[in-house]
């Protein structure tokens, strides 16, 4: 799959590469610097680390007095992330197809109206939906904020897969129809793996941003029991009595861990158009 | 089985695209639906393979009704122009899609999936995908997909038209060859009229939503009611020479041409008439003899092709055995067969 890149004959490639080296350096050497000092111990004041240290590690076998267990912690994130995840997943790969292909009343006015609730910055709707959520009892709990962070979210992931199935020829669903499938037939299994890009896209875009997302969660769930990683990180920094930088790039790293996991895993299906049958 | 359409209509909002159409299909037979693009040759296919609905009239299959059932109701089987091979599938899978969908058991679609990829010659790429494939090949998945579930009708959407020159020649001869081994009724819909005379027992020419013709394709060729019939079958196709009626003849003014007319063309005196020529009908050996100059001369190997210049200005297309003696510029003197021409009045009627 990946083809060596031939060096262009037209121009030499050094004096990019140094300018786009020089230009990153800082980014590199933060990055660097994030997780070296996580496992070091450094003199104030100097650059050069002087001793290697897991302490700063420390929180993930011991759990410090008044913060929730970092692996209760970890499950929340991976629960909310994932059910995040699977909501929008569903219900994008079936809205996005109703409103590419179904001959719905009101589609236009869908249309518009998930427009314009994409466009809408959700921090205005914060307090509306705090309101909200205290009044069914879903205050400081996963399920909550888990509902208004798909809700927030799928007006991207329908239109991405209404862009997807637009594509897909409408050859195939006659040909589906006329082969005797009912249109939900058609739609599971003939027209579904047709936009398994467009999925697996919205799917990977939903994971992420759920696993970083920070201000409905430090808004609608920061009780203990519900907490998720980014909250936690930043009740950490917040914390003025036990200041500790170490731990906090500890944490960090160990948050970005599982955000690397998958885009390592996941990237090469957002590369891989998947190949179509039909010629012309 | 017998498909019957009876007082057809169809139009999309205020669009009418077809009105009042009238044909038959007899059982076994193949049929063309012949005709320039947007003449709604695939729109009456559509209706009849159920994916739009027909705004007016009935739709018959044998002695049933099926003008308000779904397609999935129907049991045809359609080849599309694209040939809508689903891409995720091997070719199995695909052919195998209409047994699974009634439920078969997978042992009983594997031996059909076999019977009928034998039939279409494709034993031997059952594993592969659809992109693996040639265009030819993905054609003859298509057709025995279409065919697996033994459909009443089997209905073609210029089914030739994104194969190569080549391919085309031999996929016309296997359609057909296929057709006539099943016995299944089918409707080939298309816009070449060479495709529309070798593959079909009938054609039925389309235009403007009506159709103008249904005839045998040697009645059609040598008896076509329009002129627009005479311009669309044929290859080189017919030329037309225009005049009036003089004397029992069709004469060109300005000109020495004349070419007598049977006594059953009626036609008043001093009418404006189409002279159709046939390319084979203007030759050397003709009788009525039309003067001109070559302006285009091109060779297909067996035979010549070339454009004449009448004196006067109307142009005569001639084919003729290959030869050597005649190239552009030079003045000939052929001849029209009158006995072969075809004469329509001013609005196209054959008279």
């Amino acid at each position: 799959m990946a083809e060596k890149s031939q060096p262009s004959a037209n121009y030499s490639t050094w004096p990019v590469i140094l300018a786009l080296s020089i230009v990153s350096a800082p980014l590199v050497l933060m990055y660097a610097y994030l997780f070296i000092d996580t496992i070091t111990d450094t003199a104030a004041g100097s650059l050069i680390p002087d001793s290697f240290t897991l302490r700063h590690w420390r929180f993930l076998w011991e759990t410090p007095a008044g913060k929730p267990n970092i692996w209760l912690v970890t499950l929340n994130t991976l629960i909310f992330a994932t059910s995040v995840t699977t909501v929008i997943v569903l219900v994008s790969s079936m809205a996005g197809y109703v409103l590419s292909r179904l001959n719905v009343p009101g589609r236009g006015f869908f249309l518009a109206g998930v427009m314009v609730l994409h466009a809408f910055p959700s921090v205005t709707l914060i307090i509306a939906i705090f309101i909200v959520l205290q009044m069914i009892g879903l205050y400081n709990s996963l399920i909550g904020v888990i509902l208004v962070k798909a809700a927030i979210d799928l007006p991207l992931g329908i239109w991405l897969m209404k862009g997807f199935y637009d594509t897909v020829p409408w050859e195939i669903e006659m040909a589906g129809v006329v082969d005797g499938a009912s249109r939900f037939r058609v739609w599971r299994s003939l027209v579904l793996p047709q936009v398994r890009p467009g999925i697996m896209a919205v799917g990977l875009f939903s994971f992420l941003t759920a696993w970083s997302e920070f201000i409905l969660p430090q808004v609608l769930a920061p009780g203990s029991k519900v907490q998720v990683l980014s909250v936690y990180l930043s009740a950490l920094i917040a914390d003025d009595n036990n200041f500790d930088f170490g731990t906090f790039k500890a944490v960090g790293v160990f948050y970005i861990i599982p955000v690397l996991i998958v885009y390592a895993l996941f990237h090469k299906y957002l590369m891989n158009i998947y190949g179509g049958g039909s010629k012309g | 089985m017998r498909i019957l359409l009876d007082n057809f209509s169809k139009s999309f909002g205020a669009t009418k695209v077809i009105e009042n159409m009238t044909f038959e299909v007899g059982h076994g037979e193949m049929l063309a639906l012949l005709g320039p693009s947007g003449c709604g040759k695939s729109t009456t296919l559509f209706a009849i393979c159920g994916i739009h609905r027909p705004t007016g009239g009935r739709i018959l299959f044998g002695d049933r009704d099926v003008t308000d059932l779904p397609s999935q109701a129907r049991n045809i089987g359609v080849v599309f122009q694209s040939y809508a091979l689903y891409p995720h599938m091997t070719v199995a899978e695909n052919i195998g899609f209409p047994l699974k969908v009634k439920g078969m058991a997978t042992a009983d679609i594997g031996k059909e999936v076999d019977r009928i990829s034998g039939l279409v010659h494709i034993g031997n790429l059952l594993g592969r995908r659809p992109a693996e494939l040639s265009g030819g090949q993905q054609q003859r998945v298509a057709l025995a997909r279409a065919l697996v579930r033994k459909p009443d009708v089997l209905l073609l959407d210029e089914p030739l038209a994104n194969l190569d020159a080549k391919l085309r020649l031999e996929m016309r001869s296997e359609i057909r060859r296929i057709q006539r081994e099943t016995g299944i009724t089918a409707i080939l819909v298309t816009h070449d009229q060479v495709e529309a005379m070798s593959m079909c027992d009938r054609i039925a020419i389309m235009k403007e939503g009506e159709i103008v013709q249904i005839a045998t394709p040697a009645e059609m060729y040598s008896d076509p009611r329009t002129a627009f019939v005479a311009g669309f079958l044929g290859n080189p196709p017919i030329t037309f020479l225009r005049g009036v009626m003089a004397n029992g003849a069709f004469v060109i003014p300005d000109s020495e041409i004349r070419v007598p007319l049977p006594a059953s063309v009626s036609a008043p005196e001093g009418a404006k008439l189409m002279l159709g020529v046939r390319p084979e009908h203007f030759t050397p050996t003709g009788d009525i003899s039309a003067p001109g100059n070559v302006t285009f001369a091109e060779t297909q190997g067996r035979e010549n092709l070339y454009d004449v210049q009448l004196n006067g200005g109307s142009l005569l297309r001639s084919i003729q055995p290959v030869r050597h003696d005649v190239n552009i510029g030079d003045a000939v003197t052929w001849a029209i067969d009158s006995k072969n021409a075809l004469v329509f009045d001013d609005d196209g009627r054959r008279l």
